[in-house]
């Protein structure tokens, strides 16, 4: 017999998707969002997006090399999803060096410091995110003029903020509500705020397509939406004059990128369906306590981060539906 | 909404080449090659020697227990030698190799197509019938008929489940025989209701066959007492549990038999080769398998007889391709990859499938990113990742807790994943490991 066969364990045909696919399909649900912020914002954004992209490839590119002494993978897509995310979290114009240190600590100590691709606990960019948060308030909370914002001149905040400041200040959310954009232009993304805040409708496109192409599936972003919205819901009708509505806190700041793209990181979400339903109605909990009591405007980073590090314990005490189990 | 099993399952591409195949009779090989072992359970005792002439469905090895079965000539000839041979599990095997000679059958057999439909054999006889023709599973997993047949103490089936739902891609023998043995098959099927005691058949056909589920739902109108149950394509829905599953809503506990649910299943080969037993007095000694494959010139689905070598069965479906990386003795999702194509074919040979150089080879394998999928798609409700880490680990202990052994080693986890971790490989070690340590402790 001339012709040496292969032998290996059954199964012998694979489905064909892989971790490439799943980080590309990521990265094209994006792309509208991202395009819209580069209209709104214009060429600063496209400067912070290409900043943020480059250097965490490189980032990655360099430790693997020559830290890991691995063969790089950095064409598997996931350090360029990284860098488009974490671009995602800042305002347009940030400066570019303060760019460049968020993707340092977003690949050099969110990911390849516990191994790389896979291995970290936390999601990456927001690790980075965060970071840059504490390390440069001002910088990461001065936001662009908005071309097209009419409503307020001088609004550089986001409409979170203002709800925030504006209660301090002893206004009440309707007041405070004359003065933020409507529905239908939190909706669309006429408004202030990070490369990702602002198009909510965008970002749930891409959700759709994902949903499709089953990179996520509905139950981390459905169960962060549906407790945010029975949460913050509640306490409306308790007190309108305190608190805002549960649709503006689904359209508003990072609800719609962190509950979408964030959160719904395969890395570090649980695995099985239920522990993925915990992990959302954690995150929606965490996220509105800190938008409503906490120090900052914005929770959702936090929440996700929090929840992040429950994920194995989530993994280890909640099993998937054995077949044949004994009750 | 068609039935199906509820936990998860994938839908790999069907690629079912050679579903409008009519089968064909494979011409006798010069010689064959009958292993002692193709089945589940003891090996055979042979009972004839060097230079005996045999008939074809002679008996030429005895069934050596309770759970181990008979084992026939599949031709007329002369006994060459009894040897070890390489079987399509890679190891060498007792086997009975006979030179053919003619077409001579054993007295008593009848060949001849004529349908025949009632009997006055009581369940007692049918399943010593069963066990003399020496009748395994015939979907693969080749468990001897007669003890399926006869439930343990204080145990009764209510339902007996016949399996024509040939989930996995690319094998289409049992739709074939649905097709053109129908007849044949329904009269087999009420036999085993005999058997079992049980007044009520349900036949589970996914949905890819509409043309088998037509024909037997035309032919069941005469028979009372057997149902045909169409279900939503997804494998692993051949697999007995998720069978039972789909078809009655019962799910088999942990670690017990099907009996336990009052189910009993088999394949529709098996049904129809109670048929032949029974009725025509014939042994199991030829099968209907299919041959395919991408590159390959003629894929077919043929009648064989036991033991003759799988080269053949590829020669007559157009030769080997020249760009054949691997040949599998089975479906791609279970089959066994095999070294050498001179094995032959045994009583739970399904399908013989070339892969091209194309999908033959495993593709690198990355960081797993914890993306849930092999989770989602094991029917059994494991986590493959998990266990796959307590195998590379040793962790048996946690292994077990996890219920490693309710594996039924589908491969859906390996199919599914996107870093192309070999997880099924993994889960393997570790079945055989918590398996021997439970044994141990007995």
């Amino acid at each position: 017999m001339d012709k040496i066969l292969t032998i290996t364990p059954s199964p012998h045909i694979k489905q064909g998707d892989s971790v490439k696919k799943i980080m590309y399909t990521v990265i094209f649900a994006l792309l509208p969002a991202l395009a819209w912020s580069f209209v709104v914002f214009g060429i600063p954004a496209v400067v912070v997006t290409l900043t943020s992209v480059v250097s965490c490839v490189l980032i990655e590119w360099l430790i693997q090399k020559y830290l890991m002494k691995v063969e790089p993978t950095i064409n598997d897509g996931s350090a360029i999803l990284t860098g488009i995310l974490l671009a995602m979290n800042v305002p347009a114009g940030l400066p570019l060096w303060i760019m460049v240190v968020g993707a340092v600590v977003a690949i050099g100590v969110g990911k390849m410091s516990f191994g790389g691709l896979g291995q970290n606990p936390f999601n990456p960019a927001l690790v980075g995110r965060v970071f840059l948060l504490i390390s440069f308030p001002v910088q990461m909370t001065t936001w662009p003029n908005v071309t097209q914002q009419a409503v307020d001149a001088t609004s550089e905040a986001t409409p979170l903020a203002l709800v925030k400041e504006g209660l301090k200040s002893g206004s009440t959310v309707p007041e405070i509500m004359q003065r933020i954009p409507g529905y239908d232009e939190l909706l669309l993304g006429n408004f202030s705020g990070s490369l990702g805040e602002i198009s909510a409708a965008l970002l749930l496109l891409g959700m759709v397509y994902m949903l499709v192409r089953k990179v996520i599936t509905w139950h981390i972003p459905v169960s962060i939406f549906a407790t945010v919205f029975v949460f913050t819901g509640i306490l409306w009708m308790v007190d309108p004059m305190q608190y805002a509505d549960p649709l503006f806190h689904l359209l508003s700041g990072g609800m719609m990128l962190g509950a979408i793209y964030m959160a719904t990181d395969m890395v570090s979400s649980p695995m099985a369906k239920k522990g993925q339903l915990i992990y959302g109605v954690g995150i929606g909990l965490i996220t509105v306590s800190i938008r409503l009591w906490g120090a900052y405007p914005e929770g959702i980073s936090f929440a996700i981060l929090i929840m992040n590090a429950f994920a194995p314990l989530i993994n280890n005490y909640v099993k998937p539906k054995r077949f044949g189990e004994k009750k | 909404m068609l039935k199906t099993f509820k936990i998860g399952g994938v839908h790999p591409a069907e690629n079912k080449i050679t579903a409008d195949k009519v089968i064909k009779k494979l011409p006798l090989p010069k010689t064959v090659t009958i292993p002692v072992a193709q089945h589940i359970g003891a090996p055979s005792k042979v009972v004839v020697k060097r230079g005996d002439m045999v008939k074809a469905g002679q008996l030429i090895a005895q069934s050596a227990g309770f759970v181990s079965t008979n084992i026939h000539s599949s031709v007329s000839g002369k006994v060459k030698k009894i040897d070890s041979v390489f079987d399509s599990s890679g190891y060498k095997k007792e086997s009975v190799v006979i030179d053919v000679d003619g077409d001579e059958w054993a007295e008593g057999i009848d060949t001849s197509p004529d349908l025949i439909k009632t009997t006055g054999l009581d369940a007692k006889a049918i399943n010593k019938k069963i066990l003399e023709a020496g009748i395994v599973g015939l979907g693969g997993a080749t468990f001897p008929t007669h003890v399926k047949l006869s439930p343990p103490p204080g145990m009764k089936a209510e339902v007996l489940l016949i399996n024509g739902v040939e989930c996995e891609p690319y094998l289409t023998a049992d739709h074939r025989l649905m097709l053109e043995r129908g007849e044949e098959l329904l009269v087999g099927i009420d036999l085993l209701k005999k058997a079992l005691g049980v007044d009520r058949a349900v036949i589970g056909i996914e949905n890819n066959k509409p043309d088998a589920i037509e024909h037997l739902l035309v032919l069941c109108e005469k028979y009372s007492g057997i149902e045909v149950s169409p279900l939503k394509v997804k494998y692993p829905q051949g697999g007995e549990k998720q069978l039972i599953k789909a078809v009655t809503g019962r799910e088999v506990p942990s670690g017990a038999l099907p009996i336990a649910v009052g189910a009993v299943v088999n394949n529709v080969g098996t049904a129809l080769a109670v048929y032949e037993a029974v009725m025509k007095n014939k042994p199991l000694v030829e099968r209907i398998v299919t041959v395919t494959g991408k590159s390959l010139a003629n894929p077919s689905n043929f009648k064989v007889r036991v033991g003759t070598p799988v080269k053949e069965l590829i020669e007559a479906a157009g030769g080997l391709p020249e760009d054949t990386a691997k040949v599998v003795s089975g479906g791609p999702m279970m089959g066994k990859a095999v070294a050498n194509i001179d094995i032959p074919v045994a009583k739970g040979t399904s399908g013989v499938l070339i892969i091209n150089e194309e999908e033959g080879h495993r593709k690198e394998v990355l960081n797993c990113i914890r993306c849930g999928r092999c989770v989602g798609v094991c029917p059994m409700g494991l986590e493959p990742f998990l266990l796959m880490t307590l195998a590379e680990k040793k962790i048996w202990e946690k292994s077990e807790h996890e219920n490693v052994m309710d594996c039924i080693e589908c491969g859906s986890c390996s199919f599914t994943c996107p870093a192309n971790r070999p997880l099924l490989d993994y889960i393997r070690l570790g079945k055989q490991t918590v398996g021997g340590i439970i044994r141990s402790r007995k």
